[in-house]
């Protein structure tokens, strides 16, 4: 075993490096998701306009572009979409390497994801709220307190998004090409985890509908702790609950996984 | 015309070969659509909250959002194959398309026909015979006209934009997603009436990048809606000269872009 927690340590600086030399993609990812924050402040400005600045859900015009940035900034850090290493190596065969290495591979590859989260924070989250604080109308926290709390909500919302993208990929033990099912939870997650619009703004059905899925917590919950709608300790606490179901179903399927392996050739 | 020809041959058996996998074709075209349906979604949960949005009724930005799409989605289906273009360059294939007795655009359209891209434009287009079905359009020979020419005047418009903004390739190796805030933006974009967008936003991805002329000038045409900001109700007739300019600029744009490629050498 990858005997001292150092080895997992080294892997997630590995990962921060990694993504850190491809400084153009970020810079070129950043500017888009910019231009998209532009449009969907427009249209919810557009919302609250229509309303007479009437709130909805507790969001009013104020938080909600506060959440716009946040979200856009959010996005490359939680990461919905990213080429999915697994599953090509799954395809391949080249997994039966990564799984005679003497590490627990689901925690090696989370640590390579929190090292790529980590540079994204960096290049990607801060620069984006730093234009939302700057050039549009924006709540700051007013307890200190909610740093701390966002901080750890992040992170919990990486450890989310991880796992279901790590169980995405591990289909392709049984369907060998996990593109389909990759591709309808791209064109779908940015719905449901309220990328779009605040989960706020959608009928009281489907917020509770969504509440029963992971999806919130990765998105809407680390955007509510900041600007601080609904009870902190409740949102963690939701998010947390979430981190230890994804965990252990990626456990238990990768287990399943590997009882499937045949390793062909000599 | 013998270039026509070609590319037509080579569509034909891309098709043929994607159909071969009825399944996974099967699967891709409903993400397609999908995709595309969850900017309906949000168009609902909008109009759930208010009754109009910039001046302008459901059915108004459904006709916006059905142009919109159906010109993106057929854009995407004949020219969208551009996105390859960085990993031409980037792995030196563009060589070949360069030595070979074609146009190097005809070559880079044929290159990856991918028919699940009508997923989008059958989403839309289902979204504009509802609201065609609904809305209380005065009907004469000429708007019979317009309805024709505004999708295909639409695609033409986005095909310029995707092929303008992927010229950005040959001076910068990692640019595909600064090419997908103006290609992907614009759509999400022309969906909505552009008076819910300050100005200079407007100015820039309306007017210069001419997203105005894909749904809103059409659709104000169609309905004989006069126009909020002011613009004769003539301007939606400008739609098939606009996108001869834009398909003139974009063409040139490529020439330039291409003769600054010096290959990546080895």
């Amino acid at each position: 075993m990858c005997a001292v927690i150092g080895c997992y340590l080294r892997i997630t600086l590995a990962g921060f490096h990694r993504y850190s030399t491809y400084r153009q993609a970020v810079l070129a990812g950043t500017a888009t998701n910019i231009v998209f924050g532009l449009i969907k402040v427009g249209i919810l400005s557009g919302v609250f306009l229509a309303r007479d600045g009437a709130s909805i859900g507790g969001y009013d015009l104020k938080t909600t572009i506060t959440y716009v940035w946040l979200g856009q900034g959010l996005l490359g850090v939680v990461d919905f979409w990213s080429e999915d290493y697994l599953a090509e190596r799954i395809r391949t065969g080249d997994v039966v390497v990564d799984l005679s290495r003497p590490w627990n591979l689901q925690a090696a590859l989370l640590a390579t994801d929190l090292g790529r989260a980590g540079y994204s924070a960096i290049a990607r989250f801060v620069p984006q709220l730093l234009l939302g604080a700057l050039f549009f109308p924006f709540r700051w926290p007013d307890d200190p307190m909610v740093a701390p709390a966002f901080v750890l909500s992040t992170v919990l919302a990486v450890l989310v998004s991880f796992h279901i993208r790590f169980l995405l990929g591990l289909t392709a033990f049984w369907l060998l090409d996990s593109r389909g099912v990759r591709g309808f939870y791209g064109v779908t997650s940015g719905l449901l985890a309220g990328l779009e619009i605040p989960l706020t703004f959608y009928p009281q059905w489907a917020q509770t509908a969504l509440s029963f899925t992971p999806f919130p917590s990765l998105l809407q919950v680390p955007i509510n702790v900041f600007v601080q709608v609904g009870d902190p300790v409740l949102l963690l606490t939701q998010q947390l609950a979430w981190v230890a179901v994804m965990v252990a179903a990626g456990r238990l399927v990768l287990q399943r996984a590997m009882h499937k392996v045949v390793v062909q050739g000599g | 015309m013998a270039e026509a020809s070609v590319y037509v041959r080579l569509t034909r058996a891309q098709i043929r070969g994607q159909l071969a996998y009825r399944g996974s074709f099967v699967m891709n075209c409903l993400a397609q659509a999908i995709a595309q349906a969850a900017d309906l979604v949000v168009i609902a949960v909008v109009f759930s909250r208010v009754a109009a949005l910039g001046g302008f009724d459901i059915h108004s930005v459904l006709l916006f959002y059905a142009f919109s799409g159906l010109s993106f989605g057929l854009a995407d289906m004949f020219v969208g194959s551009i996105e390859r273009l960085p990993t031409y360059i980037r792995t030196g294939t563009f060589d070949v398309v360069l030595v070979r007795p074609l146009g190097t655009l005809m070559q880079l359209f044929a290159s990856d026909f991918q028919l699940r891209r009508i997923g989008r434009a059958l989403t839309a287009f289902g979204t504009l015979v509802y609201v065609l079905s609904t809305a209380d359009v005065h009907w004469s020979p000429a708007k019979i006209l317009l309805l024709v020419l505004t999708p295909l005047a639409g695609a033409a418009i986005f095909g310029s934009i995707f092929v303008a903004a992927n010229s950005v390739s040959f001076w910068f190796i990692d640019a595909r997603e600064l090419a997908n805030s103006v290609t992907y933006g614009g759509s999400y974009l022309t969906s909505y009436p552009i008076t819910v967008f300050n100005e200079w936003l407007r100015a820039l991805l309306a007017y210069v990048v001419p997203g105005a002329f894909v749904a809103y000038y059409p659709a104000l045409t169609l309905l004989d809606h006069a126009d909020p900001l002011g613009a004769p109700l003539w301007l939606g007739w400008l739609d098939t000269p606009v996108a001869l300019l834009a398909a003139t600029a974009a063409a040139l744009i490529w020439r330039t872009a291409v003769r600054h490629y010096r290959g990546t050498g080895s």
